[in-house]
């Protein structure tokens, strides 16, 4: 995590603050753990305080008073307007459609947004074992859209995948239309550099702003393929104090909560 | 009916070497009383099926329990790598460990055709993802009024269920509460299930998002006080965190973790004795 430079913000503030931005009130939104979560509350804690968070464990309508280290933790369960099994969750809430933002992250993405959290390297002999799928290829698949989030690098915003855990635009245009699936998938990439959207027609992804003090320079170079680049490139809003104050707060809150001592 | 018994002799009576086990508890409630005392008593050759393996699968597949796993997403929540299960993978250490991998709805859907007596389960997902092309027990199906074309599983039905749960009563039949996972259909779904608890009572009180799998569906129940630490059990006790944490370089180490697992598994009587064994220890080191 870098210091902006003299900006009173780190890269991940940046992307976590941007992340929360997207997410209206009273959305419905399955969250997963890390950045997502983070983003989540934040938005929870700030302008949109009826978003209802779903986290996989089963908790609906989750208030966690501080964040999360498992998708399960007690914490989720606390304050849950419901708590419902597993088979519920998937079934009757994400498959019925009625999940509207899908909050990921993953290892890998390509140019369609389609998400890699299985392996590096060859699945016979990976290089890297990956935790796998979990609920993921359900929320790309089901969720009427999905957010992801991850920090730009070549090794993460890779040519070809690995392993496609999560199918996002398929291989673009109007191919994932074919697979039967209800949900949109990807409508936007937020990363550390700036914000990826993709194109309403090829359904690349596309830099369409970039966070304060980054450039088009370092979003390619980030890039492990030829990053199309909006002609009407933005630029992020830089975490307002508000923002700020909120997620740092959740973030001591979550360290003095963690440091009960094992045992 | 359930009978009110040891966690010794429940573990001797039921598990087998060569069984498929399922240890279920997502996140909460995760029977690790239970896996240890299947590791002191050296079962071997067993197929584990679990969702999220967690560090609880991580120690028995690093003591060489298990040749298979089934699973959906094996990594130490929040922390990183399970590095047991990562190595064995990886690198076929101490055993090589055969995988079969699923999404959590295909996980989830198994059980419930499991516990449903159906031979599979029907969803919509895997399409376009590579999990079919390494994962036998993923094909398509068309619906056979619409044709659509959907995803079928095969039902879980393991040799043996292993949960843990707030409360018993004398009956045996089980209360638990909070996230409640797939506890009750990996139950429904087994031949056999043994249930650890917090403590056996007289009569149970209300309790919000609680569920009571009856006593008929459950063949053990065993007295074990903090028997899913370092998961939690909501109303009891809270998840380590920083036992997850400090999990983290014991299980990176083929010695240290050995060394960890001697002293404070295979070493012990029971688990409460581990208890006081890793407290005692004061660091997780």
């Amino acid at each position: 995590m870098t210091e902006g430079e003299g900006r009173g913000y780190t890269a991940d503030e940046m992307m976590t603050v941007a992340a929360s931005r997207r997410l209206g009130d009273g959305t419905v939104c399955f969250v997963g753990i890390g950045i997502p979560s983070q983003a989540a509350n934040l938005a929870r804690l700030t302008h949109a305080p009826g978003c209802v968070l779903i986290y996989e464990s089963g908790t609906i309508g989750a208030k966690p008073e501080v964040l999360p280290l498992s998708i399960g933790d007690g914490e989720l369960a606390e304050h849950a307007d419901s708590v419902v099994s597993v088979p519920e969750i998937f079934n009757y809430w994400l498959q019925a459609g009625r999940v509207d933002v899908g909050f990921l992250g993953a290892a890998q993405i390509d140019r369609f947004g389609n998400l890699n959290t299985t392996v590096v390297g060859s699945y016979e002999e990976p290089k890297v074992r990956l935790p796998g799928a979990g609920g993921a290829p359900e929320i790309a698949a089901s969720a009427k859209e999905v957010f992801v989030v991850l920090r730009q690098s070549r090794r993460a915003f890779v040519e070809k995948l690995a392993f496609v855990t999560s199918v996002g635009h398929a291989e673009g245009g109007d191919s994932r239309e074919g697979l039967g699936y209800t949900g949109g998938g990807p409508s936007v990439v937020i990363t550390d550099l700036g914000i990826l959207e993709p194109d309403p027609e090829t359904r690349e992804l596309t830099l369409v702003a970039l966070h304060p003090g980054s450039t088009v320079e370092e979003a390619r170079e980030a890039t492990g393929w030829d990053l199309k680049v909006a002609e009407n490139l933005g630029t992020t809003e830089p975490p307002g104090e508000g923002e700020l104050r909120v997620l740092r707060d959740l973030k001591e809150r979550t360290a003095a909560a963690r440091k009960e001592k094992v045992g | 009916m359930a009978e009110i018994t040891g966690l010794r002799e429940a573990v001797a009576g039921l598990v087998g070497d060569g069984d498929t086990v399922a240890l279920e508890g997502f996140t909460h409630l995760i029977p690790f009383a239970a896996a240890h005392e299947i590791v002191r008593q050296g079962k071997r050759d067993l197929t584990l099926v679990r969702m999220t393996p967690d560090l609880v699968y991580d120690q028995m597949i690093g003591m060489g329990a298990a040749k298979k796993l089934v699973f959906s997403w094996g990594g130490n929540p929040g922390v990183g790598s399970l590095h047991r299960f990562r190595d064995a993978v990886e690198r076929g250490w101490p055993l090589p460990l055969e995988i079969e991998e699923h999404s959590h709805a295909g996980m989830a859907n198994r059980y419930v055709a499991g516990a449903s007596n159906l031979p599979f389960a029907v969803l919509r997902g895997y399409v376009g993802t590579d999990l079919p092309k390494v994962t036998p027990t993923i094909e398509p199906i068309a619906c056979p009024f619409t044709g659509e074309e959907l995803t079928a599983v095969p039902a879980l039905n393991p040799d043996v269920a292993v949960i843990h749960a707030q409360q018993a009563d004398r009956k045996g039949n089980v209360l638990l509460w909070g996230i409640t996972g797939i506890q009750k259909e990996a139950a429904l779904s087994a031949k056999r299930v043994i249930v650890t608890v917090e403590e056996v009572v007289d009569a149970f009180e209300e309790h919000t998002f609680g569920i009571v799998l009856p006593s008929v569906a459950v063949d053990a129940v065993c007295a074990v006080p903090q028997g899913a630490y370092p998961s939690y059990a909501h109303g009891y006790y809270a998840r380590s965190n920083a036992f997850y944490e400090a999990w983290d370089p014991i299980g990176r180490d083929r010695e240290k973790f050995r060394g960890w697992m001697e002293r404070h598994v295979l070493g012990v009587e029971d688990f409460s004795e581990h208890l006081r064994s890793i407290r005692q220890e004061g660091a997780m080191g």
